[in-house]
């Protein structure tokens, strides 16, 4: 299906957002998700159906001041 | 020592981890400084999860205690779900909250800050709000459930120092129980003497260290100077006079004439 993916458009094979993780090649841990402006915390990853269209923000750890 | 939201902090020093020329200098200049907290931040993840990967297992092993902010997010709910995604992300539920309310300057929106505030402590977050020294929004963000509040002293990153020393003073005066850290504008060692010396309880920097030519040589410099004017601020400062005081005894002078 095709999502919009920190902003990009991606064509997945993943359903649910833990697969879509995996597909991505992210560290399931050194990650946090948000789907349409939502926080999806990591232990409702594997339970979260994805949806053509859904808006996915995939953030890490930065430089901050 | 330094209490915030119960906890005891090693120093009043809190340095940022942005802008240097290497994770490798970042470190150096933490292990010169021994800052209490660093803050840090979250951004978009390229795919194979290399972002900033260098400088994350460099933080995760100086294990010096973080502060993730919201930089960046113009509006309340931006910044919530920043928050919330930080708590996750880096285990903790201290937060440096920024709303930011201009473009060029990078005021903070201070009404989108209250707002925000609210709505995290409420969540259980500790928040460190990064404001202005405006002392009626200064009690709306203790009223929200701020215990600590973290007014400029000049723009982000201009390097300026404290532009309004009478403002400090005020919110140092009228809010003498709340722990208080200018964060942002602070350029010099001398910037940090001198709202250490007006009693404010820390400060928080980046620029004027990661910008510095020798980081690591700055970041001491800043340590140094931060333990100076708090130790000078106990130590009780005598006010200025308008005349000349001799400080050696005039008595027992000899006479030559």
């Amino acid at each position: 299906m095709k999502l919009i993916i920190n902003g990009c458009e991606a064509q997945v094979s993943a359903t649910r957002l833990d697969a879509l993780i995996r597909e991505l090649d992210h560290q399931d841990q050194w990650v946090a998700t948000a789907v349409n402006g939502k926080m999806v915390p990591r232990d409702r990853r594997v339970a979260h159906a994805l949806k053509e269209g859904d808006r996915i923000e995939i953030l890490s750890p930065m430089q901050g001041g | 020592m330094l209490t915030i939201y119960g906890k005891t902090l090693s120093s009043r020093l809190f340095l940022g981890t942005a802008q240097y020329p290497s994770p490798a200098i970042l470190a150096d200049a933490a292990r010169a400084s021994k800052p209490a907290l660093l803050t840090v931040s979250l951004r978009r993840e390229m795919a194979g999860g290399k972002t900033g990967s260098g400088f994350w297992d460099v933080v995760r092993e100086l294990g010096i205690d973080l502060l993730p902010n919201t930089a960046g997010c113009h509006s309340a709910k931006e910044a919530i779900t920043t928050a919330q995604m930080a708590r996750e992300l880096f285990g903790t539920d201290w937060i440096k909250l920024e709303v930011i309310g201009h473009h060029d300057m990078l005021q903070p929106d201070v009404f989108g800050l209250v707002e925000a505030a609210r709505a995290l402590s409420a969540e259980g977050f500790k928040v460190f709000p990064y404001t202005t020294t405006d002392i009626g929004v200064a009690e709306r963000l203790l009223e929200a459930g701020c215990e600590v509040l973290m007014p400029w002293c000049a723009p982000i990153g201009s390097a300026r120092g404290p532009q309004d020393v009478q403002a400090l003073k005020s919110m140092r005066g009228y809010f003498p129980d709340v722990p208080l850290v200018v964060d942002a504008g602070l350029g010099r060692p001398s910037h940090a003497m001198t709202v250490l010396e007006l009693g404010y309880d820390a400060v928080l920097l980046n620029t004027a260290v990661a910008g510095a030519d020798d980081p690591v040589g700055m970041a001491r410099a800043f340590a140094l100077a931060v333990e100076a004017g708090r130790l000078a601020f106990e130590s009780g400062m005598l006010e200025p006079r308008d005349m000349a005081v001799p400080s050696t005894p005039t008595f027992g002078m000899a006479e030559f004439s």
